[in-house]
């Protein structure tokens, strides 16, 4: 079957065969690898996209389950220009990135958040992004660039 | 985060700075090519079978079912392997496949390669593979009776008679822990269209990656090209081997690319973890609390197959006292082998397991006494110009042991009290524990480790610098795994040529020589110490050809006149090529004694805890830290590598571990091999302590490891003083500090 | 592979008719998928069915995701729950109505449904069926649903207790499976009841602690002993690689205790 949907802002299309994630289809035949494959169960957060204005993971996205839905994912969250997101320099300039694979998936959460709630408390920021796994920075660069982000600096 | 000393060399952008990380952008924008997004035109998916058992006889393989579905390409068993059929990264003992018995829980038995993904692992599914099982070696006690070892070491020195009047003695473990790095293993291997393979493959060191593949392809070295590519974070699980041999196999059968990515539950099958360690120590000191004795036996299970079981081991055995003056010392370490997943890298390499035991021991020691713990350890600190109590070297380099225990004595406590809100409680969200069930405890613990790799190990890098009019080019085969050599690299290019504009490219093993493995916090060291002399070569050169002073971003000058634009400078091709080498170290002799070791890190930590120890829940609520850095080249850099470091350490403290049962691991997903989130990320504090005389560039000392090391006994040490029970094991579990008897 | 995107119940059920999976938020299935443990032919999309996202005092369709509960903090114990399952990810995704059909021993919600005796309304083509919790779930993700049979809602009883409390115990302080969860609730004239998860097949009730509770109208530190004692001594846990026997059934007693003490403090 013929699965179509808006992705960042495009009417995209493919052919669903057999049952894969969202993820997957983005990843390999939406040319659209932003969102990471690391956990496959919805435990690490690396692959958070936006389904119609909720924060999901995509690798529990059944792909045809977003017909006639809106997605965003990290590609789509950068301004009209190319700019980065407020949160993507909040983060590039505290340091907050070190691998970077779960960067794509903090961007997409942070992104959520902020949108929703300009200055968000630190518990609501550490709360919000509980479902986001870092293996590298420990969060404390993550907490600091929201925190500067919130207008808060980190205690 | 303060500094001791800290100075800028002139240009923007150069050592001491917090230059942003060039390659951040691209990853917040989710640009960045990782080696798992990529991909090229005909491109074949492969996957792997693997046994299901821990150990078995393999009585045949039919890989007939697999061949019939449509869209499969390639299957491959042992039998396919033209070269070399076993790999290792200290010696080949591993099978490329597994011929006549399985050894492991999850070991690759065959390879496919098919049109998508979801075939390619149909096809290894469908793969029919006999097997008879036997009974696995599950235990390492019973390897070590039976002499199934890797390896055996002693480290012997001083006078065995001596003894202290005061003694505490004691057995500690360590759990398996996994260095769950969040990209999984991944790789693309394309045929060259003349025989030859280039690999873009998750590595932390490509040229060791080349080395195996020539091995077991029965290639000529220049045919195969192993590339460094984007990696989502390393920590010792990517210098073995995995599924690099398998992609060039299947690139060359079919002639075409494939591409592999490991699932999560595979990825914890496919890479090395932490060697699970039982430890017994015995810690004798006088009535003044200086150690007299030390005496120690180590058992490590390094699984199924050898990796570096051996350095891991020897690690542990050489840093079992911590950094402690003793002048009598008896150290016995044992590699065992058994039918558990095979056991090798991961950040802290040995000193790890062996500083949960000495740590416990120092604390104990200090109770025993009524003494300060700090003060026990102050008057045991370890400096420059000692002798390393199990080895025997003099310490040439600085070793601030002395000002780490000050300064960790010294930092504000900044112990704000819990609040009522559940997200700084034990339990967070679970809303188990109320500000009345929960108690507070304060822990301190030290460790030493060395840096580079050691025991006569001929240890370099090479990098090449080019001065080219996009400015400096820094040439390497270094993997940047995170950690941000990409940026610290640039940075010394930067500083030593005066130019503002400096690039690292990551260049793949036809094109420059190995840079070392990106591990024994050696690239800052080893690589930074090899673009440093490059750069410095190019510098020096312009200035004699030029009889010059000055090089910046506008030329070289003599005094006040410019004596050659950078225009011209940069059209004129200077190019060096450099391969530094750390101070040579030498081989232990039979009682583990010599100049082992090239350098060494000292760090401290205070964990401070809330626990609710009724139900044996726990919040870190912080992990302050002296680090003993040489030189800070990137302090924002560092403190990232000291908050990440110390996270993994109290993560291996309260949740991680991998949990088997006959061989099988239980846990092996993230739902139930738990990471910290951020709602259990401590604050940190980190001190950086900076001393000039090491031999990396600038006296910068590699900084990755010793966050890991020491936090994790601060925080069990915080733990022992809440719940005033032994906790002898890491990770220590709910039930270790709740119930009265553990079953 | 087919996918139906139904708008109705009255659509779901007839599809169901014809053997199809359905899918709600995804958040069991498709971790069986990923892990090619499940491959289902047919799957039938829940989320469109706007009627299964109703909600009322007595009556929370199936589609009522985590995050809504989660937002509304009420039920009190069920929105407490809601807080602790998964991810914030997971909780926009995951329905109360995917949690009942899993019925998987660890599910969060579970505990305040048997607490309160909420029942479970199912649809099928033929009509509506009600079961009480009990009877719908029979063993690890086993229930009586038939698969013919959706999720439609969870029935709650008019009057809710005053007082109810929920807690879990997890080794990590977020996105963590429980390895003890617990509801207890207690109206004011005292009648009390316990519900535990994760320490047993399915929920359970631990009637006999509630029995001896309900009869003190001012339960002093003994009887809040006694109550954790008969809690610990109900129960039938098992050692796994998540915690030990011993150690859920410690800790059910004390969540127990310390959840009855919050309902004692607090009045509503």
């Amino acid at each position: 079957m013929i699965v179509s949907f808006r992705l960042n802002g495009q009417q995209t299309t493919f052919r669903f065969t057999h049952p894969v994630s969202l993820l997957n289809v983005l990843r390999n035949e939406l040319a659209a690898p932003g969102a990471k494959s690391s956990c496959d169960q919805g435990e690490c957060g690396s692959c958070s996209v936006m389904l119609d204005e909720e924060l999901v993971c995509s690798c529990l996205v059944l792909a045809s389950d977003v017909e006639g839905s809106e997605v965003t994912t990290v590609e789509g969250v950068s301004g009209p220009d190319g700019q980065l997101h407020p949160v993507q320099r909040a983060m590039h300039e505290a340091g907050a990135v070190q691998c970077g694979f779960c960067t794509p998936g903090i961007v997409v959460a942070a992104v959520e958040l902020f949108d929703a709630e300009p200055s968000p408390s630190a518990s609501r920021i550490r709360e919000a992004l509980a479902g986001n796994i870092c293996r590298c920075t420990g969060y404390g660069a993550i907490v600091r660039s929201f925190e500067r982000l919130a207008g808060r600096e980190a205690p | 985060m303060t500094s001791q000393t800290g100075q800028r060399l002139g240009v923007t952008g150069g050592v001491g700075e917090s230059t942003i990380r060039p390659d951040g952008v691209a990853k917040l924008r989710g640009e960045f090519a990782y080696a798992q997004d990529l991909t090229a035109e005909g491109m074949l998916w492969a996957a792997t079978t693997r046994s299901p058992h821990a150990r078995a006889r393999i009585v045949s393989i039919d890989i007939a079912p697999a061949l019939a579905i449509g869209g499969v390409h390639a299957v491959l068993t042992h039998d396919d392997v033209p070269g070399r059929a076993l790999f290792g990264l200290e010696h080949p003992d591993q099978p490329v496949l597994a011929s006549e018995e399985v050894r492991y829980w999850g070991e690759p038995v065959a390879v496919v390669a098919a049109e998508d993904e979801h075939t390619a692992r149909l096809a290894a599914a469908a793969i029919e593979v006999n097997y008879e099982e036997l009974e696995p070696l599950v235990d390492p006690e019973e390897a070590d009776r039976r002499d199934d070892v890797f390896r055996r070491m002693t480290v012997r020195r001083g006078d065995p008679e001596i003894r202290g009047s005061v003694v505490v003695e004691g057995f500690y473990e360590v759990g398996m822990q996994d260095q769950a790095p969040l990209g999984t293993e991944a790789g693309l291997a394309t045929p060259d269209g003349h025989g030859g393979v280039d690999l873009y493959a998750t590595s932390q060191y490509v040229h060791v990656d080349h080395e195996q593949v020539v091995a077991s392809l029965g290639l000529r070295p220049d045919q195969v090209r192993a590339h460094p590519v984007g990696i989502g974070g390393a920590f010792g699980a990517r210098e073995d081997v995995n599924l690099h041999i398998h992609l060039c196999l299947l690139a060359l059968h079919t002639n075409r690319p494939v591409k592999m990515v490991y699932h999560r539950a595979e990825s914890f099958t496919g890479h090395v973890h932490r060697h699970p360690a039982r430890m017994w120590f015995r810690h004798e000191a006088d009535d003044d609390g200086r150690l007299v004795r030390v005496e120690a036996r180590i058992l490590i299970d390094g699984g199924a197959y050898a990796s570096t079981t051996g350095p891991v081991l020897a690690n542990a055995c050489y840093f079992a006292v911590g950094p402690y003056r003793c002048d009598s010392v008896a150290i016995e370490g044992v590699g065992a082998r058994t039918n558990n997943p095979p056991c090798g890298a991961m950040r802290g390499f040995g000193a790890v397991q062996a500083c949960f035991a000495h740590e416990a021991q120092m604390d104990r020691l200090a109770q025993s006494l009524g003494m300060d713990p700090l003060e026990l350890r102050r008057r045991n600190a370890l400096v420059t110009g000692d002798i390393m109590p199990t080895t025997g070297q003099r310490i040439e380099t600085p070793l601030p042991t002395q000002e780490v225990i000050d300064s960790l004595a010294a930092m504000p406590r900044l112990d704000e009290p819990p609040t009522s809100d559940p997200l700084q409680l034990p339990g967070g969200t679970g809303l188990t524990s109320g500000l009345e069930h929960v108690r507070r405890g304060v822990g301190y613990a030290l460790s030493i480790k060395n840096l580079g790799f050691s025991e006569g190990f001929d240890d370099y890098a090479q990098a090449r610098v080019k001065l080219t009019p996009a400015g400096a080019v820094v040439e390497s085969a270094a993997i940047e795994v995170g950690q941000g050599l990409v940026t610290v690299l640039a940075q010394i290019a930067r500083t030593v040529l005066g130019v503002s504009e400096a690039e690292v490219r990551h260049v793949d093993t036809s094109r420059i020589d190995s840079a070392g493995s990106t591990s024994a916090s050696r690239q800052t060291q080893l690589s930074g110490g090899a673009t440093r002399e490059a750069a410095e070569r190019i510098r020096a050169m312009i200035l004699e050809k030029y009889a010059a002073d000055h090089l910046d971003d506008e030329g070289a000058w003599r005094g006040e006149e410019l004596v050659v634009p950078m225009s011209r400078l940069a059209t004129e091709g200077w190019e060096e090529t450099v391969t530094f080498r750390h101070p040579p170290t030498e081989a232990p002799d039979e009682n583990g004694q010599g100049t082992l070791h090239a350098d060494f890190a000292v760090a401290g930590h205070r964990a401070v805890v809330d626990v609710d120890a009724e139900l044996g829940l726990v919040r870190v609520v912080r992990v302050d830290t002296a680090q003993d850095v040489g030189r800070a080249l990137n302090p924002e850099a560092v403190r990232g590598q000291i908050e990440g470091g110390i996270m993994q350490g109290v993560g291996l403290a309260i949740m991680e571990e991998l949990i088997l049962d006959e061989g099988k691991m239980r846990n092996a997903t993230f739902t139930d091999y738990l990471l910290p989130t951020i709602l259990d990320a401590p604050a940190v504090e980190a001190l950086l302590i900076e001393q000039d005389g090491s031999w990396g560039p600038f006296g910068a000392k590699g900084v990755g490891e010793p966050p890991t090391i020491s936090s994790t006994p601060a925080v069990v040490a915080a733990l022992r003083a809440v719940t005033g029970r032994p906790l002898h094991r890491v990770p220590v579990r709910p039930q270790d500090m709740a119930l009265e008897s553990v079953p | 592979m087919e996918t139906l995107y139904p708008t109705t119940v009255a659509e779901a059920v007839e599809a169901l008719e014809a053997g199809v999976t359905p899918l709600a938020g995804g958040t069991d299935l498709m971790v069986e998928v990923n892990f090619g443990h499940s491959r289902p032919a047919r799957v039938m999309a829940l989320r469109r069915i706007d009627e299964l996202a109703e909600w009322d005092e007595v009556r929370i369709g199936a589609g009522v995701t985590w995050r809504r509960i989660e937002r509304a903090g009420t039920p009190r114990a069920l929105a407490q729950a809601a807080r602790t399952v998964g991810s914030p990810q997971i909780r926009n995704a995951g329905t109360l109505g995917g949690n009942v059909a899993t019925a998987s021993p660890a599910g969060d919600g579970l505990p305040f449904l048997a607490a309160v005796d909420a029942r479970i309304e199912m649809q099928s083509s033929a009509g509506i069926r009600t079961l009480p919790w009990h009877e719908f779930f029979t063993g690890v993700k086993e229930t009586n649903l038939r698969a013919d049979e959706l999720v439609t809602a969870v029935l709650l009883p008019a009057e809710l207790p005053e007082r109810q409390e929920f807690a879990k115990i997890g080794v990590r302080n977020a996105m963590v499976i429980s390895t003890v969860s617990c509801v207890v609730t207690r109206t004011q004239s005292g009648a009390t009841t316990v519900a535990l998860g994760s320490v047993a097949p399915t929920c359970i009730r631990a009637r006999r602690a509630e029995q001896m509770i309900s009869a003190e109208t001012d339960p002093g530190p003994e009887a809040l002993e006694e109550f954790a004692r008969l809690v610990a001594e109900e129960i039938s846990p098992i050692t796994d690689h998540r915690s030990t026997a011993e150690y859920r059934r410690h800790g059910a007693g004390v969540l127990a205790r310390r959840l009855l003490e919050r309902c004692l403090r607090d009045p509503g």
